[in-house]
């Protein structure tokens, strides 16, 4: 494997331009202090109560996800070229989107094979023919984005269903400025605390055709008992709209209402964090009683909006990620402005052939899989998980991707040994609303706290960073 | 607001209440009962700690008959099994609390958290009376840091109203069962009985609210328990007396129906509540007799509880 790139300091030992204060910084602050502010943050993290839940643990039902104090940063050139290419990309998914819920005219172009729609488990016939307001299925996106090196960034997968993460951007953020009040003197850093209010901007602007002036949005949650469920009310505050749950909401005559205080209040427009699979129990699975009866036909009736729409989950899976430079080539006719991480699929028989031959160097993925299980990392793994993913393979191919071993970037990190560099990605969130898309400078740093992992998720012990673009 | 967030708020700040009560029970009781039989000290008063407490079927059903310091302790702070103790308090009020985050200022949040975090740290086990000592007084300041952060912090709207007038009509409970616990010591002016053995007794149902400094400045003599029984009851200065309580749940009930310009049943049973203290005095409380007077007002107090859940919270 190639020695990783690393984003504060070059081979040669000299300090890339924009980690110049950083570095000097963290030259003069003493150890025990940087210590002492890390204790701190993770006592201000446990009291405001910033936790998530990890499945299948049940010691640990509420975590803290580490948080490292290091800062995270990227020039406003690289940002710019970045956010290109996100919103390119996103553009991109939801014509994907519009089309396979209509014309399906990329399958009659023979560019993306049909059961790879047909036969994937997110693909919802009730959509089929539908239409949802302003043509818009994916509001809310989540890229995840790793870097090789100084030019190059790779998408890594795309996050199109409820993508979560945001509230530990903005958090982030604000534990840095209070730790560390000195950092933000010495650079310039692009704010992120209006994302609230471009999210707000932009479910308004989804409204239906049939709310009033002033559409009524909600967050539609789980329940506490959720592994996001932290993310959930904190969004809710910030927009300041109410955070409801299935048994709050009800339908009458195809209309979506809440049950408060005052009596039946409409609903224009639901941020539902809810998989689709739970969201109406008489269109879905019958046994969820987190989800509202009635929601779809209320949906199909054009007088709610749900972001994201029902169905995105067709276009976010891995197999679907090895076909998106096509995609965006069919739909707007442009080369894609970043790239995606070369992908085999296993579905075709070379490419199944060369990853049977080259499974102690690659990482293969479930298509369906998330959060980092599910997966082998060849060059990590012993023999005996390599013999089981071989099995897996030829008994079922279409079910994986594979994808070289990335020497993902790496990031000055304060670990138990000191300062030392770890490997890094980056989900930015972007916003797709009825009049425009939105992307505030950054996003979610996820940092691998063991030295040499590559696994950043949090679910597997991953960390975050505050992610800096420098206006310059 | 959501009927859920509403309903939350409102048995988050009954839960914080109770929680507070039950401390103040057992700090009393501990004191009462390691009182020199001759002084009225009696181990009876484990017994009466349950009965105040309300949950004295359930401690039988889990404990038997044997009822003495250990084992009260236990139930009423820390048992599982027990729905009201002290622990189930907690847990309750935080559960309701993060899933009405929003509804919530942060300080609020953070004293419930914190409070829950902090619990973990206290064992039923092995605790000594200095623990138990210093337990009981974290709970009472967690509980006077709550109504500080939300009295202090919450916008004057409907979700400051429905945690006020929860709070309120816990409060009125938690008085009135400890008067119907008392009531045979707290006897009519004419009546010269007890004495010195049951000054203890008056006393420790002042401490129970909190009240005995109070007392003193409320009426300038020494402790009579028809004086007692005026303080708890019918005294508007007093901040745990039914009356005040009551003053206090009309009003806000009346910010809501003025807020959402619509009364109901339970401004009406507020109201008739509140007119009717207002109409009692000290002599006819006695002479209906105080233990069927205290029965009538827990009685009307559940069915303003039942009121507010159909009129608001469902």
């Amino acid at each position: 494997m190639t020695v990783a790139f690393d984003e504060m300091t070059n081979p040669d030992g000299s300090i890339r331009p924009a980690y110049a204060a950083l570095s000097r910084w963290l030259k003069e602050v003493p150890p025990d202090v940087l210590d002492y502010r890390r204790k701190e943050a993770e006592f201000i993290f446990r009291r405001i109560g910033i936790t998530f839940a990890v499945y299948g643990d049940s010691d640990a039902q509420e975590r803290l996800i580490p948080f490292d104090i290091i800062p995270r940063i990227l020039t406003n050139l690289e940002w710019q070229r970045l956010s290109r290419g996100l919103e390119q990309r996103v553009k991109a998914l939801n014509l994907y989107l519009r089309d396979i819920y209509s014309k399906r005219e990329i399958l009659r172009a023979g560019i993306v094979p049909e059961d790879l729609v047909y036969q994937n488990p997110a693909f919802r016939p009730e959509m089929n023919g539908q239409k949802v307001p302003h043509d818009l299925y994916v509001h809310i996106a989540g890229i995840d984005v790793v870097r090789i090196d100084a030019d190059t960034f790779y998408v890594l997968e795309d996050n199109a269903r409820t993508p979560s993460g945001v509230s530990y951007m903005l958090e982030d953020r604000e534990i840095m400025m209070r730790l560390f009040p000195e950092l933000f003197a010495d650079n310039r850093v692009a704010p992120v605390e209006n994302y609230t209010d471009e999210l707000l901007a932009t479910l308004k602007s989804l409204a239906p055709a049939t709310s009033s002036n002033d559409p009524v949005v909600v967050v539609l949650t789980p329940g506490i008992y959720n592994s996001a469920y932290y993310e959930h009310s904190f969004l809710a505050d910030r927009l300041g709209v109410e955070l409801v749950e299935g048994r709050d909401l009800f339908i009458k005559n195809d209309v979506v209402y809440m049950r408060t205080t005052e009596g039946p209040k409409r609903v224009d427009v639901i941020y539902r964090r809810l998989d689709d699979d739970f969201i109406d129990p008489l269109a879905f699975r019958p046994d969820s009683v987190l989800g509202v009866p009635g929601l779809m036909s209320a949906y199909h009736a054009g007088n709610v909006t749900l972001t994201n729409a029902v169905g995105t989950g067709v276009a976010d899976d891995k197999a679907v990620y090895s076909y998106m430079p096509e995609i965006v080539k069919f739909y707007l006719g442009e080369e894609p402005l970043l790239k995606n991480v070369p992908t085999w699929r296993c579905r075709e028989a070379d490419h199944l052939k060369y990853v049977l031959d080259h499974l102690n160097e690659l990482v293969v993925k479930e298509v369906h899989g998330s959060g980092g299980y599910g997966m082998l990392i060849g060059p990590r793994a012993d023999k005996a998980q390599i013999e089981l993913f071989r099995a897996k393979l030829k008994q079922d191919p279409g079910n994986f991707i594979a994808q070289p071993t990335l020497a993902l970037s790496t990031c000055p990190t304060f670990v138990d040994e000191g300062i030392a560099p770890r490997h890094v990605d980056l989900r930015p969130f972007v916003l797709t609303g009825a009049d425009r898309t939105r992307i505030v400078p950054g996003g979610l740093t996820r940092v691998a706290l063991q030295a040499g992992s590559l696994v950043v998720n949090s679910s597997q012990g991953g960390g975050t960073k505050d992610t800096w673009v420098l206006d310059d | 607001m959501l009927s859920r967030t509403a309903d939350n708020l409102y048995w988050l700040a009954r839960y914080m209440e109770r929680a507070e009560c039950l401390a103040r029970i057992l700090d009393v009781t501990q004191r009462l009962a390691q009182l020199p039989a001759a002084y009225g000290g009696s181990t009876n008063e484990w017994t009466s700690a349950l009965l105040t407490a309300g949950c004295d079927e359930l401690f039988k059903q889990v404990h038997g008959d044997e009822v003495n310091e250990a084992n009260v302790v236990a139930f009423l702070a820390f048992a599982p099994e027990n729905p009201s103790s002290i622990r189930n308090c907690f847990e309750i009020a935080r559960t309701n609390a993060r899933s009405v985050r929003t509804a919530l200022t942060i300080e609020m949040w953070e004293t419930i958290n914190s409070a829950w975090l902090e619990l973990k740290r206290y064992s039923t086990k092995s605790m000594t009376r200095e623990e138990l000592a210093r337990f009981l007084s974290f709970v009472k300041e967690t509980s006077l840091r709550f109504d500080g952060a939300a009295y202090r912090t919450m916008l004057r709207n409907d979700a400051f109203w429905f945690s006020r007038v929860g709070m309120y009509v816990e409060r009125a409970d938690n008085t009135a069962r400890i008067l119907d616990v008392k009531y045979h010591v707290l006897l009519p002016e004419q009546e010269h009985v007890g004495g010195p053995l049951d000054y203890f007794q008056w006393a420790s149902i002042l401490r129970s609210v909190s009240a005995l400094t109070s007392f003193h400045w409320v009426y300038r003599e020494s402790v009579k328990p028809w004086l007692v029984a005026d303080l708890l009851i019918l005294n508007a200065q007093m901040p745990r007396s039914l009356t005040s309580c009551y003053q206090n749940i009309s009003r806000y009930l009346d910010d809501l129906a003025a807020y959402y310009g619509r009364q109901g049943a339970s401004q009406r049973l507020a109201r008739t509540s509140l007119t009717k203290l207002g109409n009692s005095r000290m002599d006819d409380v006695f002479q209906m007799g105080l233990h069927e007077y205290i029965d009538a007002f827990i009685t009307d107090n559940n069915r303003l509880g039942g009121a507010i859940t159909e009129q608001y919270l469902l």
